[in-house]
């Protein structure tokens, strides 16, 4: 059953109700004959060899049908003259970070692979590792040679200026949906469900692993139960799971736990940020240094923009920004919500507020007196920019003029008062991508892409886009996604997908409404698409079509904005913290279906409140071991740690990005928020809390 | 999971001579022992389930309240008589866990309830409790959680329930049934300190079973308050928590119970505090005092200091809401 309600708000979630009724199957829940389960034994030290691995009891226990470790592992084609990855599974007897999938356990019940996993003794010849970044903060490597506008350091000799530090932990995405692979091999062809944010390149990489060609890998990814940017690579995990598998013959199914969500599937990098900021007296910024270090693993690099929107978010002569990564022996992180923006705007952004304080401006006037109109680091206009009106519908709905400028003013029965704001931006990208549109004599309309949906309603998204081409009731069009035979669609990732494959399936409709009139020899805006195809006993006509960024020639840059503003309200006694109210204000260009975009707000907010105050990876360095990988120890906002939030669309067109108008809505909801609730509890408090999360025991 | 039987007697009788057996452990509502079934830190033979027993009474007798142990958390936070007689009940158990928890929970259950320290948890940590004579991993480790009163060179775990820091303020009874009769223990004498032996986290012996909890009457009602200081709204353990009753005549305090959670391996009573308390007026200045006296000895370790200020401050502030003050 179908059920797509059409109004004002653009229309609800295609697959609500099969979400909601639990009719949907995620990866996990595919059912084979002779399905068979893998549980995997991650190693329990941070670096060193394995010297031994016994494994007589699992093999004898119940239900045991293989146990599989780089001894007898077989042979991978992907792994042959060296090209075996750092860290890839069953390849050799390192160990790299702690929490890595070392042994693969298969039986014939899930339960059965557990305990028999249990069973594994590993006897490891460790060596020293470090796995703490603060330890490591000389050790790190720089990346690149930053970005340099005018003067480096210029803020020194500002006559009002600040140099602060900021700490940021690890955060690991926690998707509620665990990673997992179930795998089905037909002699040397696979099929394979699981969660991927890019479908074609997840076939791409099972094709190396196993030198096979395309049409021998089919992947699947129809639901996703959130990915954040965890869900791109072919993880370990998901390699040994795909070993076991055609080692032993028979479907197999292998879903990682909670705890090993932290180690195998990438997190948030931590980071330190040092920021010198300076202003003239009357509030015109003079410079900007922006510095941060991140880690990456000892195997694998990864990089990401910590620094990158200090570059351009503001009206400021004179910038350098640096970054570099400390390798730690510590699995690799990975995109996370806003990679990069997340951790550096929160960084920017509280710097603002601290220099506005200094001036003793007010931090929107602060913010304003720096507005940038165009591009000063790419030397470009924007193609659309409407943060100005952001900061004034937002500050006008959330009542900022009532803002006291001296921290601590406002008391209410022993809990202070406080508001913030923040500002943020994220790229608004595309990549090429394909979309196949089919009108049928039955009056639907088909769309076929292979992009995933990981949660931001994609399908719903392209009948939206479809039926405002395609004229046709939104019950009558059906959007097919999640495979990897559909037509090639850009990766669900960086906020492109509404923009990526949104503008091919506008395109795809397009040219089909065009082939129609053609046919019909009319040039009407809602032809009888069934009348066509009777009148020329067609049982249908489709189009398949590839649409690429136009390349507005570099002509402008393109970014969406938002600004968060935050009431908190703090304890005196106890230092409890309490976000009483949320307005967040975007600039998302179009909106192109308004329920889900809010979704993408509240949820960017939500995790953002989250990242403020509660979330942290922590782990004991001694042992290079998480001792809170669990959801009762990892702490992710509850309902009752979540506020209203109100989000305001400006909701104007981008005349370039693409041709509906939209920029990418997905990341910005997040970018900022940490920093206008830090800045909330500093004008509540007085405290200027640093190092995220903001707890109670930080303001008492 | 180790493979295990299950049974589900239906009398007292048969479940005190099922428990009597070594490696079998009674389940209630099981959201604690299952999932410390799923870490493998417990591994039993035989569960046996005394779901159906009838101990889920609660009913008021002559000289208090009645509890039967497998009454639920949620169904005794909400019931009438707890919250007209002993609200601060009440108010720590709406304080724990979430409602689907409290749902499955019960009274005996949340009593034993393990320690969260997340060395217990971790199969591949040191840890005196799961392993004696392992090492405890907290001492230098990450002990933000943990205690800053009563613990021992072998462990600094604190017992998690809120539950019973309210049942230690109200001076509750234990009631325990084994095969030689049924005997009571003070609340507050129910749970023991670490010294040499943390992996005895009570003295509940392993072949009884708690059949339920009384509570004196007293007349602490109108001025109750139980206050958990946590890192998010919902669904967290206690930073510190402060159950406070007092009973006020006139301004003046004639009786004090005061009790700590999340500071010690047990529900933390604050006997000397109680006594500085007594004849004082309702007054910051009074509960301050009190709260100072509370703190003494007071010991912390690397990640847990800001204890030393956050509970004299809770404690403070319990008073406050308990006497009405705010
Ligand atoms: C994520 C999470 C968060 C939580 N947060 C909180 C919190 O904030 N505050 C809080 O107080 N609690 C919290 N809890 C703990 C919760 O309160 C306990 O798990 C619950 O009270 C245990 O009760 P149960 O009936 O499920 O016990 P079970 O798990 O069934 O049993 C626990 C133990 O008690 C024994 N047992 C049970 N009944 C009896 C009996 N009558 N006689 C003898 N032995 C018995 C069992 O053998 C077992 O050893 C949380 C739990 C989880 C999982
Ligand atoms: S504090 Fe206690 S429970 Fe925690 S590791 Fe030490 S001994 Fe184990």
């Amino acid at each position: 059953m179908k059920e797509v309600a059409s109004n004002q708000e653009g229309i609800k979630r295609v697959d609500g109700h099969l979400k909601v009724t639990g009719a949907i199957r995620y990866s996990a829940e595919y059912h084979f004959s002779g399905l068979v389960y893998g549980a995997l034994v991650s190693s329990t030290i941070a670096k060193g060899t394995m010297t031994a691995i016994d494994s007589k009891a699992a093999e004898r226990a119940p239900g045991v049908l293989a146990v599989i470790s780089h001894i007898n592992a077989p042979e991978v084609p992907g792994y042959k003259d060296g090209k075996g990855q750092p860290g890839s599974p069953f390849l050799n007897n390192q160990i790299l970070y702690n929490g890595q999938p070392v042994v693969l356990v298969i039986a014939n019940t899930l339960e059965r692979a557990k305990y028999a996993a249990s069973l594994i003794k590993i006897t490891y010849k460790e060596e020293p590792h470090q796995t703490n970044l603060d330890n490591n903060l000389q050790n790190a490597v720089k990346m690149g040679e930053g970005y340099l506008r005018g003067e480096a350091d210029a803020y020194q000799s500002a006559p009002v200026k600040i140099e602060v530090e900021y700490r940021t932990p690890i955060h690991v995405h926690n998707a509620m949906e665990p990673f997992a692979v179930t795998s089905v091999w037909d002699g040397d062809k696979v099929t394979v469900y699981t969660k991927s944010q890019y479908i074609k390149g997840m076939q791409q990489d099972i094709m190396r692993l196993f030198n096979l060609p395309e049409q021998n890998v089919q992947v699947y990814s129809k639901v996703i139960g959130g990915a954040f940017g965890s869900g791109s690579p072919l993880w370990p995990y998901a390699k040994a799971a795909l070993i076991g598998a055609k080692m032993i013959g028979k479907p197999l199914k292998v879903v990682i736990d909670r705890e090993q969500m932290f180690t195998m599937v990438g997190y948030r990098s931590p980071a330190v940020q040092k920021i010198g900021m300076g202003a003239s007296a009357d509030g015109k910024l003079i410079g900007i240094t922006h510095d941060a270090t991140g880690e990456t693993a000892t195997y694998q690099r990864f990089t990401e923009g910590i620094t990158d929107t200090t570059c351009f978010l503001y009206d400021c002569p004179n910038i350098n920004t640096g970054y570099k990564l400390a390798k730690l022996d510590l699995s690799v992180p990975t995109y996370t919500r806003g990679p990069g923006e997340t951790t550096g705007v929160y960084a920017l952004e509280s710097a603002m507020d601290e220099l506005a304080h200094a001036l003793h401006m007010d931090p929107l006037a602060f913010r304003l007196k720096n507005y940038a109109e165009t591009n000063l680091q790419q030397n470009l206009p924007y193609s659309s920019k409407y943060l100005r009106e952001c900061y004034e519908q937002g500050a006008a709905q959330f009542g900022w003029d009532k803002r006291k400028p001296e921290p601590r003013s406002i008391e209410k029965d022993g809990w202070l008062v406080g508001y913030g704001l923040s500002t943020g931006a994220y790229w608004a990208g595309r990549a090429p991508s394909t979309a196949k549109a089919k009108l049928s004599t039955d009056g639907t309309l088909l769309i076929q892409t292979a992009t995933s949906d990981m949660g931001p309603g994609t399908a719903t998204m392209m009948t939206k886009i479809a039926s405002e081409i395609i004229n046709i009731p939104v019950e009558n069009i059906r959007v097919e996604l999640g495979s990897s035979a559909l037509p090639h669609a850009a990766g669900e990732y960086g906020s492109m997908t509404t923009s990526s494959v949104g503008s091919s399936v506008y395109d795809a409709c397009t040219e089909l409404k065009t082939k129609f009139n053609q046919l019909a020899g009319s040039n009407a805006d809602n032809p009888d698409y069934v009348k066509i195809l009777q009148d020329h006993k067609l049982p249908y006509l489709e189009i398949t079509k590839q649409s690429n960024p136009d390349g507005h020639g570099g002509k402008y840059s393109s970014y969406a904005f938002n600004v968060n503003f935050v009431e908190v309200h703090v304890h005196q006694a106890t230092g409890m913290i309490k976000i009483a109210r949320v307005v967040a204000a975007v600039d998302g260009g179009k909106i192109l279906n308004p329920i889900t975009a809010r979704s993408q707000i509240i949820g960017g907010v939500v995790w953002g409140i989250g990242m403020a105050l509660m979330e942290e990876g922590v782990i004991d360095h001694r042992y290079g071991r998480y001792v809170n990988s669990s959801l009762g120890d990892y702490h992710i906002a509850t309902n009752a740690d979540v506020p209203q939030i109100e989000v305001i669309f400006i909701d104007k067109k981008d005349p370039v990005t693409n041709p509906m108008g939209s920029k990418g809505i997905g990341e910005v909801g997040i970018v900022g928020v940490a920093a206008a609730v830090a800045n909330a509890v500093f004008n509540a408090t007085g405290v200027r809390v640093r190092d995220l999360p903001i707890t109670p025991d930080k303001l008492i | 999971m180790k493979q295990f039987q299950y049974v589900r007697p239906l009398t007292q009788q048969n479940v005190l001579d099922a428990i009597n057996k070594p490696g079998t452990k009674i389940i209630a509502g099981g959201t604690n022992l299952v999932d410390l079934m799923k870490r493998g830190v417990t591994a039993p033979d035989k569960l046996v389930d005394i779901n159906h027993l009838p101990l889920k009474g609660i009913t008021a007798t002559k000289t208090g309240l009645h509890i039967g142990a497998l009454a639920l958390n949620s169904v005794v936070s909400e019931n009438n008589l707890v919250i007209e007689k002993q609200p601060l009940l009440s108010m720590a158990l709406k304080a724990g866990a979430s409602p689907q928890l409290r749902n499955m929970a019960t009274v005996g259950g949340n009593m034993l309830q393990r320690t969260r320290c997340t060395y217990f948890y971790d199969l591949t940590m040191p840890c005196n409790k799961r392993n004696p004579g392992s090492g405890c991993g907290a001492m230098e480790g990450y002990n933000r959680m943990h205690a800053i009163f009563g613990a021992s060179p072998q462990c600094i775990a604190v017992h998690p329930s809120d539950m019973c820091v309210g049942l230690a303020a109200l001076d509750a009874v234990v009631i325990i049934a084994g095969r030689k009769g049924e005997r009571r223990i003070p609340f507050t004498e129910f749970h023991r300190l670490p010294g040499d032996h943390p992996e005895m986290d009570n003295h509940l012996a392993k072949d009884e079973l708690i059949v339920g909890i009384e509570i004196p009457d007293n007349n602490f009602a109108k001025n109750s308050y139980y206050l958990k200081v946590r890192d998010r709204q919902s669904y967290a353990f206690a930073l510190v928590s402060v159950a406070a009753a007092l009973d006020i005549d006139n301004g003046t305090i004639r009786k004090a119970h005061l009790a700590m959670g999340g500071v010690a391996h047990k529900p933390w009573r604050l006997f000397d505090a109680e006594k500085a308390l007594v004849g004082k007026p309702v007054s910051v200045d009074s509960f301050n005092q009190a709260a100072q006296i509370a703190i003494t000895g007071a010991k912390a370790y690397e990640y847990n200091a800001f204890k030393l200020k956050l509970a004299p401050a809770t404690i403070t502030e319990a008073l406050k809401h308990a006497s009405g003050l705010v």
